[in-house]
């Protein structure tokens, strides 16, 4: 038996991944480089910069040194290869998609999804000529039988939105590299310290990390990950991404997969997404992000803790119908969120109430600890109505089909004192209930 | 570019330029479990600045066919015969890891053909500790991971990675996975078993370039030291905080090594 080498753990990377001391000053928090560009020593230089002979910064959009921290730190924790800091979580899933496809290709995708990523998929992709098919997350035939010909990616959620179904990685990224097919995984509301979706075989991953990878509702930003597993040359498999396998007359004619067996995608994604989109991270919001990376492990089993109490709380009160919650015997994902996700089922999930859709006003309002906006993975606690809010564009068989009723409340929870938040829940159904 | 070698097809990136007869010609050899790939940012340059490159997957890696060559020998008199199939009558050969070997055992046998020899990460010998032998003959994880912690230095573990956005050791991980099974056990036994490295050494004729990584653990700086000794025209340069993995460690200062030290033509 061979010893395994010690390569530094998880907590250790949340803080130090990616980052050294700063060589000019010697600062030890990762300085926030504003600049929009970098300085070039010469023409050869400048030329070898642009022409990939060398690496380096040329201009933020395209790469900057406060980004680049959070890129490898993602990278490190998710245990990719490498990542792309975004404006945005929709930024990143559309930098993903534009990646890998052109006009005339399909997309299968789990159709409990952030209604922004609905949007994309269902509205707006359509009019450049994307399509998508939306099946149930837990329907694995259903996967397989909406994969066409054009189909160019599979994409669901760790858990999806709001009715936490719990993506089965595993069977699903089977099914994807059975038709040559990556994987697309967003894990916005498990962040890397609950799942690690490569290590059950997805592709990609995308993060909103305004969410709880930034931690404090601070800032907007994404992350789009790459495991570099995909062999995009692969017999069968090339055909289908001409964007990674074929010259690319935007870049002289290069090769993306022969520039690099593993970083394929990231070359392109950067080279033309990020540079023509233009979709790029700042960096001080990538700094906002680092910072609330550095206490994730921390933060995430609070969370965690957190909402456990407040689950068991809910469950019991005499007001509420049912909670969704995948760690409860009742939620038909238990027995694979105990396997997927042993260090808990994140902290975002929805409850119905007993009673009528004022009545799920009068309680909303009622609160006073809990946020009433449309965001999720902040420090504090945050409430929501999907089907007026984040949910209000999808059609009323569409929100059927997410687990979405009038009644449905969504509760992301925070770090305050669990005790406090029972309470302020507590006097706000009581409200309601005399409503 | 593709062509074939013993009729087994061989891949080699060309840094997307073509191939024009008359250039000097730059062939690159990777290491252990590796791909072109590592080469990528000095590929790019030599091509683009008045040379051909060809950055080769060896036999058996990467996009090339075959099974992989199970002596530093038989790579060597390959690399020949990737020369003849070239049609070039001389080269200038970097190696890197094993494929310094190759390179150091090439200009050896077939002097005639090695203008200038760059050896990266070299050791004479290059001994393989049995734990790893043994995890590569079993075609084990672990094998990967122990080359993947001795072959970059202490901060280029934490990250800091000169190529923005990538984790070094992860890229570096995913690599070698792409491998197939005896792969890296075959290219650690030709390091391990080859013994003629200082007999080769004293036989090169043209100028030679050694470059070292001073946290170098695969390849300690003090395994080289004979090479060196017994090299006739020889440069040293030794890299500070760099582990093997030269080329993605300190990918500017193996650049500017090279540029130096091979013929390239910056107006091209």
């Amino acid at each position: 038996m061979t010893t395994r080498p010690k390569t530094h753990r998880f907590d250790t990377l949340s803080l130090h991944a990616g980052s050294r001391p700063d060589p000019a000053t010697g600062a030890r928090a990762t300085p926030i480089y504003q600049t929009t560009s970098f300085v070039f020593p010469d023409t050869d230089h400048a030329a070898a910069l642009f022409n990939m002979e060398r690496p380096g910064h040329v201009y933020s959009r395209l790469s900057n040194p406060t980004c680049a921290v959070l890129e490898e730190r993602i990278a490190a924790l998710e245990g990719g290869i490498g990542a792309i800091a975004t404006a945005s979580g929709q930024a990143a899933l559309h930098l993903a998609i534009v990646t890998l496809m052109s006009a005339g290709s399909h997309i299968v995708a789990s159709r409990s999804l952030y209604g922004g990523s609905h949007n994309l998929l269902d509205y707006t992709l359509p009019r450049f000529g994307i399509e998508t098919t939306f099946v149930d997350p837990r329907d694995l035939d259903a996967w397989a039988g909406a994969i066409r010909p054009n189909t160019r990616l599979l994409f669901g959620e760790t858990l999806g939105n709001p009715g936490l179904e719990v993506l089965d990685i595993a069977r699903v990224a089977a099914l994807a590299h059975a038709n040559g097919l990556p994987l697309l995984v967003d894990s916005t509301f498990t962040t890397p310290w609950l799942i690690r979706p490569f290590e059950h075989g997805a592709d990609l991953v995308v993060h909103s990390a305004t969410k709880f990878l930034s931690g404090h509702g601070t800032v907007i930003g994404g992350l789009l990950v790459d495991a570099g597993t995909f062999d995009w040359n692969a017999d069968g498999v090339r055909e289908k991404f001409p964007t990674l396998t074929q010259p690319y007359a935007g870049f002289h004619d290069m090769v993306f997969a022969e520039e690099s067996s593993t970083g394929a995608f990231l070359l392109r994604a950067r080279r033309e997404g990020v540079r023509d989109f233009g979709a790029c991270m700042a960096p001080m919001t990538a700094f906002h992000i680092l910072q609330g990376i550095e206490t994730l492990p921390v933060r995430m089993a609070r969370h965690v803790e957190n909402a456990r109490a407040i689950v068991a709380f809910l469950r019991e009160h005499p007001f509420v119908s049912d909670v969704g919650y995948p760690e409860l015997a009742t939620h038909p994902d238990n027995a694979l969120a105990a396997r997927l996700l042993p260090r808990g089922a994140g902290a975002v999930f929805s409850f119905n109430l007993r009673g009528t859709r004022e009545q799920g006003r009068r309680f909303i309002e009622a609160l006073r600890l809990f946020s009433h906006l449309a965001n999720v993975g902040d420090a504090k606690s945050l409430v929501i109505h999907p089907a007026s809010t984040t949910h209000f564009r999808m059609s009323g068989d569409d929100l059927r089909r997410a687990g979405i009723t009038e009644g449905t409340i969504r509760l992301s929870i925070g770090l305050e004192d669990r005790a406090d938040l029972i309470d302020d829940l507590s006097r706000a159904l009581n409200a309601a209930s005399k409503a | 570019m593709r062509f074939d070698v013993a009729g087994k097809s061989v891949y080699a990136y060309s840094g997307t330029r073509a191939f024009v007869r008359g250039r000097p010609t730059v062939v690159l050899v990777h290491g252990a479990a590796n791909d072109h790939g590592v080469f990528a940012y000095q590929s790019r340059y030599f091509a683009w600045h008045g040379m051909n490159c060809v950055a080769v997957d060896l036999p058996g890696h990467g996009r090339s066919g075959g099974d992989a060559l199970e002596s530093v020998e038989a790579l060597a008199d390959w690399l020949r015969d990737v020369f003849d199939a070239l049609d070039v009558p001389e080269v200038h050969l970097v190696g890197h890891s094993l494929g310094s070997l190759a390179a150091l055992e090439c200009a050896s046998r077939h002097g005639e053909r090695v203008r200038r020899l760059a050896l990266l990460g070299p050791s004479v010998p290059m001994p393989v500790s049995d734990d790893l032998l043994g995890a590569a003959a079993r075609n084990d994880h672990v094998a990967y991971e122990l080359i993947n912690a001795w072959s970059f230095a202490a901060g280029s573990q934490i990250g800091g990675n000169p190529v923005p956005g990538m984790w070094m050791t992860g890229n570096a991980m995913r690599l070698m996975e792409r491998t197939h099974d005896g792969v890296l056990s075959t290219d650690l036994v030709a390091c391990n078993r080859y013994a003629n490295g200082l007999e080769a050494a004293a036989r090169v004729r043209c100028p030679t370039l050694v470059i070292l990584g001073a946290r170098d653990i695969m390849a300690p700086t003090r395994n080289a030291k004979a090479l060196i000794d017994a090299l006739p025209d020889v440069t040293t340069v030794t890299l500070p905080e760099t582990g093997h993995s030269l080329m993605a460690e300190r990918p500017d200062q193996v650049l500017d090594a090279l540029r130096r030290f091979l013929p390239v033509n910056p107006a091209t």
